[in-house]
């Protein structure tokens, strides 16, 4: 178990590489201003592109005229729907069609005869400067009908709401992938999800206290730094590059192909280092307008979008309404368990209602459950993943229940989720079985740790507690290995560097071959020059693109042992590779460092090098909790984190320092969830606060130093015990921080986001009906 | 399109001249015209930070400030900071202290940093937390900026003594 502060107490290890922490590869480069990002890529002859964008949150398109700005001295491109040929006509789009996901992509980035949120693209220009562009914009004319608009998701579903989508239909599902059957109903509902099992009825019978309480959470973003950009150029040769900063180049190269109707191997996407994407820089919104600009104008162009385009115009992550409801025993056990969720999906199908009806109760025995999903359309930007897809909302409403049935019940609320907790071979919400998992260690080191110890006092004070799960599958990641003269070697990976990554793979291939961090130089390439790379999302890069490094290095070591063999004329099975060295069996003073067998390489028979591609194992479930204090000022509403103890099960921490900083980093971004971030919507339904100074992330005066515990029960599925660290920590926050409110004041606070007026509000509710019951 | 105008001013300890419009802002102007990228843009309305530089002694959002305002001023950006053969104590304490994940708001962050111990050699973790109030991380929840902070606050004093 490791903590910050610098203090460690975990115990020797058997692993010389992993566990430690080595100063980031491209840390030099990232603190002196030379590192490239998607922004800072130029070429000669550029041009810079910027995207009309619908001021309606649902209209009719009844005419584009862009005549006026083509003209515009300095203008060499316009680009509308109708260049794009995935649905030139603007045809609706049927959901039920096999393949009908390329038509939403390119509806998305561009629409043709419906624009169904504010910021929904209409048209494009290319200009020699991005100012000249934008008074081109000025100049088109766009001719709309204005449209009802759905903006809550309850409204959305009603039977008799206007339908967003003429040809959508709802599928019923209980598997959490497949797509489910069409059901024919003609909804704004895509998609009803249920995972069910047991007998409610008879487990709240057998209950003698039941919670059920709803809640709502506002639709919130992703916040990366850096805004969306992308360069795109058309060669005369027809083969396409993109220079983009992406967490999914070969998901970009995917897409833009297919919105741009050109075979896959034509388009090359070089991804350059990215500046934040939290789940939401996966889709390819600027890609393909920039290549069309391109092709039209002849010259390569670089789109790069405003912060009012980042959160109009890109995927947020979902708001919703949800209802729980938990039965639970005197003696605190869990009898029944029953979740509703609808989530927002935006302006078309694709809400994470799967993530957050698997979390749901994942950290609970639950014999008789229900866990009900809804995807529904509204007029809002399409939604996109956030760290932990759709999770947090559904853990806010889950472990606000549980906390409130734990205080009816006398009960500790950590003593009540120890008793109820999960373990190996139980079910999860999805009915998949769990494999090894360190729950009941977290809850225990969160009870042992001495910020549950001391007690809290004070007036208006409260602690709040809330323990967070989160499954991962996995996907494909490839590496190259060369092995370089002078003993060290060059890594080379697909996988976007998002955090750093680039040394945690590197530092499992530098185990595997006995060499430091330091001596393996991990790069990461375009998608031309590494085999098919699965997306930097889902927690899974240290996970599976240091398995593909692994298998490579073991290749690696293979093909050095052989070389050793065939100096000292052996067979290879006669020679050792412990700690770096190769020793012959056969005659033990035969010895060869691997720095000493590298400088030989190429006279024995050529250099050597080794790729590999690998499937995942599967990242495996993950849990993190958080202990937090709060005051809450009375007159204000306005809460005041006092202290901040976050706890993750990291299975193994590769790099801990850059785990802990995942671990405080998702903490931050949960707060931030929890308290102050929303979009604030005008009477029109667009967003009001489309800026960083009123949509208000944390910032360092907001925050306290976020203490970090993590225990390492090992992952049977990964060499060296690993977990996927990335996501899982956004997940308890809210819920943590509305039970330490909940405590502090009395009031239970039931809708996200938790700001000053809305707890100010909660309170002063409690306060009168506290009074009326006396 | 207005006429380009003719500015010099002194960035990084050398003098430059160059031509910008009147309405490029200094964060375009360093970056589109004179190449320096390592100055970042987060929001161009001047609430994320990640454009910070020092004009003067005094920490500014570059992207707030015109490039014609730069006339006669010396300013300092992220590409001056390190020495030719080390990096200067605030880098290498964010590099020793992990405090960077992606990395776009740190050329901001040590920028404020640095404008903060000129002007402060040993600040407290509050002051630490108002004075970098402006610049926007949203990877790391701050705690490992701050620590590293203090510790190249450390540092710089132990050296100047």
């Amino acid at each position: 178990m490791t903590t910050t502060s610098g203090r460690t107490n975990t115990p020797a290890t058997q692993y010389k590489v992993v566990g430690t922490r080595p100063i980031r590869h491209d840390g030099a480069d990232k603190v002196t201003g030379r590192a490239r990002y998607g922004l800072d890529f130029n070429v000669v002859g550029l041009l810079h592109g910027k995207i009309l964008r619908s001021p309606h949150v649902h209209a009719r398109i009844k005419s584009i005229d862009t005549s006026a700005a083509e003209k515009l001295p300095g203008v060499k491109a316009v680009v509308t729907a109708r260049d794009f040929p995935a649905n030139p006509k603007g045809q609706p789009i049927d959901f039920a069609e096999a393949g009908a996901d390329v038509r939403v992509l390119a509806e998305n980035i561009m629409a043709g005869r419906v624009v169904l949120y504010q910021g929904h693209a209409v048209a494009a220009v290319a200009a020699t400067n991005e100012h000249i562009a934008e008074e081109a914009l000025g100049l088109i004319k766009v001719e709309y009908e204005v449209l009802p608009a759905l903006l809550d998701v309850r409204e959305s579903m009603k039977p008799d709401a206007p339908l967003i989508h003429e040809k959508l239909t709802t599928f019923f599902t209980k598997d959490r992938q497949g797509r489910g059957e069409n059901t024919g109903v003609k909804s704004n509902i895509a998609t009803h999800l249920q995972f069910k099992r047991g007998d409610l009825a008879t487990g709240f019978k057998e209950a003698h206290v039941v919670v059920e309480r709803e809640f709502t959470t506002s639709m919130v973003h992703q916040g990366y730094i850096e805004p969306y950009v992308s360069t795109g150029q058309w060669g005369k040769d027809g083969r396409i590059t993109v220079w983009t900063s992406t967490q999914n180049p070969f998901g970009i190269r995917a897409s833009t192909a297919a919105i741009l109707g050109v075979p896959e191997s034509t388009v090359k996407v070089v991804s350059m280092e990215i500046g934040g994407g939290f789940g939401g820089k996966q889709p390819a919104y600027l890609d393909p307008v920039a290549a069309m600009l391109s092709k039209k104008s002849g010259r390569p162009v670089k789109i790069v979008m405003t912060r009012k385009e980042v959160f109009d115009s890109t995927g947020p992550a979902s708001g919703s309404y949800l209802r729980c409801k938990i039965g639970a025993t005197k003696d605190g056990r869990i009898t029944a368990a029953e979740l509703y969720l609808a989530y927002e999906a935006g302006a078309f199908p694709g809400s994470p209602i799967a993530g957050g009806a698997m979390s749901s109760f994942g950290p609970y025995k639950v014999e008789n459950m229900m866990v009900e999903g809804y995807d529904v359309v509204v007029n809002k930007p399409k939604v996109q993943a956030y760290r932990a897809p759709g999770q947090p909302q559904t853990n806010f409403a889950v472990e606000s229940v549980v906390d409130e049935l734990a205080q009816k019940l006398g009960i500790d609320p950590l003593e009540f989720r120890i008793k109820n907790a999960t373990d190996e071979g139980d079910l999860m919400p999805s009915g998949m079985v769990f494999p090894p998992m360190g729950l009941k260690q977290l809850e225990e080191a969160m009870k042992n740790h001495d910020h549950y110890k001391t007690p809290l006092t004070g007036p208006n004070r409260g602690r709040g507690i809330a323990v967070g799960y989160r499954f991962n599958g996995g996907g494909v990641s490839s590496a190259t290995i060369n092995v370089n003269d002078d003993g060290t070697v060059a890594l080379v990976t697909g996988s976007v560097d998002i955090g750093g990554t680039r040394t945690s793979v590197a530092m499992q291939a530098a185990e595997v071959l006995g060499l430091r961090a330091e001596d393996v130089t991990p790069t990461v390439v375009d998608t031309d020059s590494i085999g098919w790379t699965g997306t930097t999302a889902g927690s899974r890069v240290t996970f599976d693109t240091g398995l593909a490094a692994i298998t490579t290095a073991e290749e690696v070591k293979r093909l050095m042992i052989a070389r050793a063999a065939k100096i000292w004329e052996v067979p290879p099975a006669e020679v050792a590779f412990k700690d770096g060295v190769f020793t012959s069996l056969k005659n033990p003073n035969d010895k060869l460092t691997f720095k000493q067998l590298a400088a030989r390489l190429r006279a024995t028979g050529g250099p050597v090098t080794a790729s590999a591609i690998n499937g995942s194992t599967g990242v495996g479930p993950i849990f993190a909790g958080n202990i937090i204090d709060v005051e809450v000022d009375p007159e204000t509403g306005k809460v005041q984190i006092l202290r901040c103890t976050a706890f993750m099960d990291a299975g193994k921490a590769v790099h801990p320092s850059y785990v802990e900083g995942q671990l405080q980093g998702g903490t931050a971004q949960g707060i931030g969830w929890a308290l102050n971030e929303e979009y604030f919507l005008t009477k029109e339904g667009g967003m009001a606060n489309s800026t960083f100074l009123d949509y208000r992330m944390p910032t360092a005066l907001d925050l306290p130093l976020i203490d970090t515990v993590l225990i390492e029960v090992p992952n049977p599925r990964h060499p060296f015990g690993l977990r996927g660290v990335g996501e899982v920590p956004i997940v308890p926050p809210p819920a943590a921080l509305a039970n330490a409110i909940a405590r502090a004041t009395g009031a239970r606070l039931t809708k996200l986001p938790m700001k000053p007026g809305t707890i100010w509000e909660a309170v002063e509710a409690h306060k009168a009906a506290t009074k009326t019951k006396k | 399109m207005a006429d380009k105008v003719r500015v010099q001013s002194t960035i990084n300890e050398e003098t430059v001249d160059f031509l910008c419009e009147p309405r490029q802002s200094l964060l375009e102007t360093l970056r589109d015209v004179l190449g320096m990228t390592g100055t970042k843009e987060g929001c161009n309305d001047g609430n994320c930070g990640a454009c910070t530089v020092i004009i003067d002694g005094r920490m500014v959002t570059s992207c707030l400030v015109l490039g014609v305002e730069a006339s006669g001023k010396k300013i300092e950006t992220i590409e001056g900071v390190s020495q030719p053969d080390h990096l200067h104590p605030i880098q290498q304490a964010f590099l020793e202290g992990a405090a960077l994940q992606c990395g776009i708001c740190t050329p901001g962050f040590i920028m404020a940093s640095k404008a903060l111990l000129q002007v402060e050699p040993k600040p407290s973790e509050e002051r630490i937390r108002l004075w970098l109030a402006g610049n926007l991380c949203r990877c790391t929840g701050y705690d490992k900026i701050v620590r590293s902070v203090q510790s190249a606050a450390t540092k710089m004093s132990g050296e100047r003594r």
